[in-house]
C-alpha cells in the first residue's frame, strides 16, 4: 500500500512526530496527560512543516478534553479554492481505531462516503493505522486520510458538477 | 463521599431511564399492534376483494410452550426437537435474553429467526433509519423508510411472536457516551451483563471493536458475523473472553471470494450486498446462537462461506498471549485450562498437513506476520482459503521510526499551553491561505 502514495505525503509523514502512549478517552487520566499532550504536540509540529513548506490545507481546534476535532480543510484546483468544514469525535476505542473524518456538506456528493459524511478511508488508510496503531495520531489521521481523500475526491467531484465555487 | 454517593445515585436513575425507554419501544409497538388490529389493518389483506382477512385476531401470549400437534400451536414444530431427540429441553429458550448489535441485512433477519423461536427477549441496536436503498435485503418493508430500524423491527417482531420481550436502542455504540450508554443496557444492577448472547451483525471494524471492548469488560460471549463488501463471502466467529480470541487478538480475518481479486472492481462504491448472502450469514449465525443457547451439536468457532466456490473453510482461534488488549490476557491467564470449551474438534486446523501447493484461494499471510515476535500468530497457520483483512499490528514499535520514544517528550508544556499553541499555529495558517 504505502508503495503507492505520492512521496510528497511520504516525505510529510515521516516528518509528524509519532506517538508511544496507548491511552484512549475512557481512560480519562491517562488521556489528558499523556496521549491528548502527544497528539497536541505532534499537530503543532505537523503545522509547523506545512508552514515551512506553504503548503497548509487545515485549520484544526478541539474540546476542551480533546474528545471532539474540527476545522476546515481546503483544496486547490485549476486556482481555485475549495474550502470545506470538517469534523470528527475520538471514538471510545481510539486508539486502536482510526478517527472517522466528516465533512457533512459533501454527503450524498460522492460514493466514497459513508452516510453522515464520513470519509471512506477503508483501502487507502485503515490498514496503515492498524499496522501502526498506537503510534499514529490525529496528524497522521489528516496527512494519510482527509489529505489524499480530498485530492482524489475533489477534482472528481468538481468535473462531475457536484461541487461549485462558492462567492 | 457524599457526592460520590450521589454521582452514582444519578448514575443508577440514568441507567433505570435508558433500560425503560428500549422497554418503552417495545411497548408502544404492542400498542400500535393492537390499534391496529382494531382498526382491522394489522395484517395487509391480499385482495381487497377479501376484506374480512383483515379481522384476524392476533394470538394471545402463550405462557408455557405447548408440545401438542395441532395446527394452531406456534410451537409445535419447535417442540418436536425435543421429540426428536436433537434438543434436550427446548423450552429453555423462554427464559433466553439475546443482544443483536446492528440491525441491518444480517441482524434484522436474525431477529426475525430468534423472534419466531421463542426467544425470551431481545434487545435490538442501531442507530440508522430503514431506507429504501435497504429494500434489496430482507426483512424491512418499503413503507417503513424514514423509521428508526429498531422502530420498525420491534414493529414486525410484536405482530410474528407477542410472546417475545423486545427492547429497541437507537444508539451509536462507537462514540464515548454510545459505548457507555451501551454497557449499562447491557449490565444489570451488579454491573454484570445481564444477556445469555450478543450477535454483532455491524458492518465496520469500530463497530467491532466496540463490542470486543464492551464484552470483554462484562466477561460476555459473543458471536460475530459479517458479509463481504463484495456480497459473495461472509463469515461468522465465536467470541469467549479468555478462551478464543478476542477481536483484537489478531487481525480480522476474510474469505478469499476464489476468484482473481484483480478482477474484482472496487472503485467507486463502498459495498454492494445480496439478500441470498445476508440471509445465509444470518442463518448460520442463529444456528450457532441456538446450538449455544440450548447447549446442542457443537459448536465451530470460526464458519467462512465463500459463495462463487461454494466452499466453508472452518478454524479455531486460539487467544494471543500477546495480545494488544490488556484485559484479553487478564482473562486468558485467569482460565484454568487451555481447552475450548465449544470446539468441535474435527474442525481444528491440521497444522501437519501442507498447504495446497497452487494457492487457489490466494492465501496472503504478510511478511510481517511471519517475522512478527508474537507467537501465536506464527502458531496459527490459517486455512485454505482464509486471509487476514487488516495487517498485524507491529508488537513493539512502528517500523517507520523505531525511535518513536524519542520522538516525545511528555515532560514538555502544560495541555493549556498546548492547546493555546496548536490554536495559535492553526489559526494563523488561515491568512496566508488567502493567498491562493
Amino acid at each position: 500500500m504505502a508503495e503507492s502514495w505520492d512521496s510528497g505525503t511520504k516525505e510529510a509523514v515521516k516528518q509528524i512526530p509519532l506517538l508511544t502512549s496507548i491511552a484512549g478517552p475512557r481512560d480519562k487520566q491517562e488521556w489528558q496527560e499523556k496521549r491528548l499532550k502527544q497528539e497536541l504536540q505532534s499537530l503543532i509540529k505537523y503545522i509547523q512543516l506545512n508552514k515551512q513548506t506553504d503548503s497548509d490545507w487545515f485549520t484544526i481546534t478541539s474540546n476542551k478534553d480533546g474528545t471532539h476535532w474540527s476545522g476546515k480543510c481546503w483544496y486547490v484546483h485549476e486556482l481555485i479554492k475549495y474550502e470545506f468544514d470538517w469534523q470528527f469525535d475520538i471514538p471510545a476505542t481510539y486508539p486502536t481505531t482510526a478517527p472517522e473524518i466528516e465533512i457533512p456538506e459533501l454527503d450524498g456528493k460522492t460514493a466514497k462516503m459513508y452516510r453522515g459524511g464520513k470519509i471512506c478511508l477503508t483501502v487507502h488508510f485503515k490498514p496503515l493505522w492498524a499496522k501502526n496503531s498506537p503510534h499514529f495520531g490525529i496528524a497522521h489521521a489528516l496527512c494519510l486520510g482527509l489529505a489524499p481523500w480530498l485530492a482524489a475526491e475533489i477534482p472528481y467531484m468538481i468535473g462531475e458538477g457536484a461541487i461549485k465555487v462558492k462567492s | 463521599m457524599e457526592a460520590e454517593g450521589a454521582i452514582a445515585g444519578i448514575e443508577n436513575i440514568e441507567q433505570r431511564i435508558s433500560k425503560m425507554q428500549g422497554e418503552m419501544q417495545g411497548i408502544n409497538a404492542r400498542l400500535e399492534a393492537a390499534v391496529k388490529l382494531a382498526d382491522g389493518s394489522a395484517y395487509p389483506t391480499a385482495s381487497a376483494a377479501k376484506p374480512a382477512a383483515a379481522k384476524k385476531e392476533p394470538r394471545t401470549k402463550e405462557t408455557a410452550m405447548s408440545a401438542e400437534v395441532v395446527d394452531s400451536n406456534p410451537y409445535s414444530r419447535l417442540m418436536a426437537l425435543q421429540r426428536m431427540g436433537i434438543v434436550s429441553n427446548y423450552q429453555a429458550i423462554r427464559q433466553k435474553r439475546v443482544a443483536i448489535v446492528g440491525i441491518g441485512g444480517v441482524g434484522s433477519v436474525a431477529a426475525e429467526m430468534l423472534t419466531r423461536c421463542g426467544i425470551g427477549s431481545l434487545l435490538l441496536f442501531d442507530y440508522d433509519k430503514v431506507e429504501l436503498a435497504n429494500m434489496n435485503r430482507l426483512f424491512f418493508r418499503p413503507e417503513q423508510s424514514g423509521m428508526t430500524k429498531t422502530a420498525a423491527a420491534t414493529e414486525t417482531l410484536i405482530n410474528i411472536n407477542p410472546d417475545v420481550e423486545l427492547e429497541g436502542h437507537t444508539l451509536n455504540i462507537t462514540t464515548l457516551n454510545g459505548f457507555d450508554e451501551f454497557k449499562r443496557i447491557l449490565s444489570d444492577d451488579t454491573d454484570k451483563s445481564r444477556v445469555d448472547l450478543v450477535l454483532s451483525c455491524v458492518d465496520n471494524y469500530e463497530a467491532r471493536m466496540t463490542i470486543n471492548q464492551v464484552c470483554l469488560e462484562l466477561n460476555q460471549t459473543w458471536l460475530e458475523s459479517g458479509v463481504s463488501e463484495d456480497a459473495v463471502s461472509g463469515h461468522i466467529q465465536l467470541l469467549q473472553p479468555g478462551i478464543t480470541a478476542c477481536f483484537a487478538c489478531v487481525p480480522p480475518l476474510v474469505v478469499a471470494s476464489g476468484i482473481d481479486e484483480r478482477t474484482l472492481k472496487r472503485e467507486g462504491v463502498c459495498a454492494a450486498s445480496l439478500p441470498t448472502t445476508m440471509g445465509i450469514i444470518a442463518g448460520l449465525l442463529v444456528q450457532h446462537a441456538l446450538k449455544l443457547l440450548l447447549k446442542f451439536g457443537e459448536v465451530t468457532p470460526y464458519v467462512g462461506y465463500s459463495s462463487l466456490k461454494d466452499f466453508f473453510p472452518t478454524m479455531s482461534l486460539k487467544p494471543n498471549e500477546s495480545c494488544s488488549n490488556g484485559l484479553c490476557c487478564k482473562l486468558q491467564s485467569s482460565q484454568p485450562t487451555s481447552e475450548l470449551a465449544t470446539t468441535n474438534p474435527a474442525a481444528d486446523v491440521d497444522e501437519s498437513s501442507p498447504f495446497h501447493e497452487d494457492n487457489e484461494w490466494g492465501i496472503e499471510v504478510a511478511p510481517e506476520a511471519e517475522a512478527a515476535s508474537s507467537p501465536a500468530l506464527g502458531e496459527q497457520a490459517l486455512p485454505e482459503g482464509l486471509s487476514y483483512s487488516l495487517p498485524v499490528q507491529q508488537p513493539a514499535q512502528s517500523e517507520v521510526a523505531p525511535d518513536a520514544e524519542e520522538h516525545m517528550d511528555n515532560t514538555e508544556p502544560s495541555l493549556e499551553d498546548l492547546m493555546q499553541q496548536l490554536e495559535t499555529a492553526s489559526s494563523s495558517n488561515k491568512g496566508d491561505s488567502k493567498a491562493h
